[in-house]
């Protein structure tokens, strides 16, 4: 998709530079965007080895671990297919909390061996279970504790508070959440006929 | 807001290194492990950025953003988004290296403590890449069907972007 999106942006660019007479400030900007490019990287290096760091440490403490547990019961209400004891759940939420730690490096390889996991018992290898919907969005509204990125690139443009926005993320995050999670809970619901079938906990009865 | 603001980073930062510590974790050689890592995602992310700056500046220079902003602005007056804001939603779940350098170029010309720094700063602190972890998450089990999963993922994107402005009106007035 990203080959004709940027295609496209090129392309429409140009056009727009013939009708508009922008040639030159499009040729100019071409020749400094490169640069450009390497400036915003250069600004977030810093901060983004610093952060791994940091985070490294919490990781290899086992305080990653920790925060992970805290975070199981809401797991339990959320997959209901998925038994709270599994490596399943576990891999499940350790990734969310690699998330909510901007631990994006970890979060990915983790979240992948929650999907092995699942696809495992999933008895239609090419179709999606309501579980995993609902991780795949979990994992797309990013639920992050401090917005590193967004603090760093707020301070290199001269801002007086740049962690301000903190709380206004969190809330927006948080509902952002809630509505992908109903969201595919309601269609999953819907959809009744198809039933979820990774069978962890079978305690709540596999067909509902 | 401010104080709050100022002590969460230090106080993170302090807390896991005291944690490290507690436990016996060499946490120097762990810092040092962890840097290193953090600088492969910069090198990864790299060619993908220089690409998108280099479009979005091309949009910028060309005057084609203006009219896109033009286009999109309908949609900024039912969603309450501000219309300078809306090439940022639109990219936001599809290329992250495209909405950093329009996030970079609203803080720009805005300013990063204006309405629309603010809104934009929580839009991007507030999102990931959509597409993106549809693409991997599914990709990486050959799931073909994912169904309602882009649908539910651009619900939660919709509802981030206009709790974004919301919740700078409501912390900050406007």
């Amino acid at each position: 998709m990203m080959n004709y999106i940027w295609g496209a942006m090129v392309v429409f660019s140009f056009i727009a530079a013939v009708f508009s007479g922008n040639m030159q400030t499009l040729s100019d900007s071409i020749v400094t965007s490169g640069q450009d490019a390497i400036n915003l990287i250069l600004k977030l290096t810093g901060m983004m080895c610093l952060w791994g760091g940091i985070m490294k440490i919490a990781e290899k403490s086992e305080l990653t671990l920790v925060i992970s547990k805290m975070l199981s019961p809401l797991f339990s209400v959320l997959y209901r297919n998925v038994d709270r004891k599994s490596k399943t759940a576990e891999a499940m939420s350790m990734n969310i909390t690699a998330n909510l730690l901007g631990l994006g490096n970890a979060a990915t390889p983790l979240g992948l061996e929650a999907m092995r996991r699942m696809q495992e018992a999933n008895p239609d290898k090419t179709k999606a279970t309501d579980d995993m919907i609902v991780f795949v969005v979990m994992n797309s509204a990013a639920m992050r504790l401090i917005p590193t990125t967004v603090a760093t690139l707020r301070t290199q443009f001269g801002s007086a508070s740049p962690m301000e926005i903190m709380p206004a993320t969190w809330v927006s995050t948080i509902l952002s959440l809630a509505a992908g999670v109903l969201t595919a809970k309601i269609i999953s619901r819907m959809m009744k006929k198809e039933i979820s079938v990774v069978r962890f906990g079978r305690k709540r009865g596999a067909v509902r | 807001m401010k104080i709050l603001g100022s002590v969460v980073l230090p106080l993170v930062i302090t807390a896991i290194v005291l944690f490290g510590l507690a436990k016996g974790v060499k946490i120097f050689d762990c810092f040092l492990e962890g840097a290193k890592e953090g600088l492969v995602t910069v090198k990864n992310i790299l060619p993908s950025v220089v690409g998108l700056v280099v479009a979005v500046g091309m949009l910028k220079a060309s005057g084609g953003l203006d009219i896109i902003v033009k286009l999109l602005s309908p949609l900024s007056g039912i969603t309450g988004i501000p219309e300078e804001i809306m090439p940022l939603a639109v990219l936001n779940p599809i290329s992250g290296g495209g909405a950093l350098s329009m996030y970079e170029l609203i803080l720009k010309e805005h300013g990063p403590d204006s309405y629309l720094g603010r809104v934009s700063s929580v839009m991007m602190g507030a999102t990931e890449t959509t597409f993106y972890a549809i693409a991997i998450y599914f990709g990486s089990v050959g799931i073909k069907k994912s169904r309602h999963t882009v649908f539910a993922g651009l619900v939660a994107d919709f509802t981030s972007f206009v709790a974004s402005a919301w919740t700078v009106r409501l912390f900050f007035g406007s």
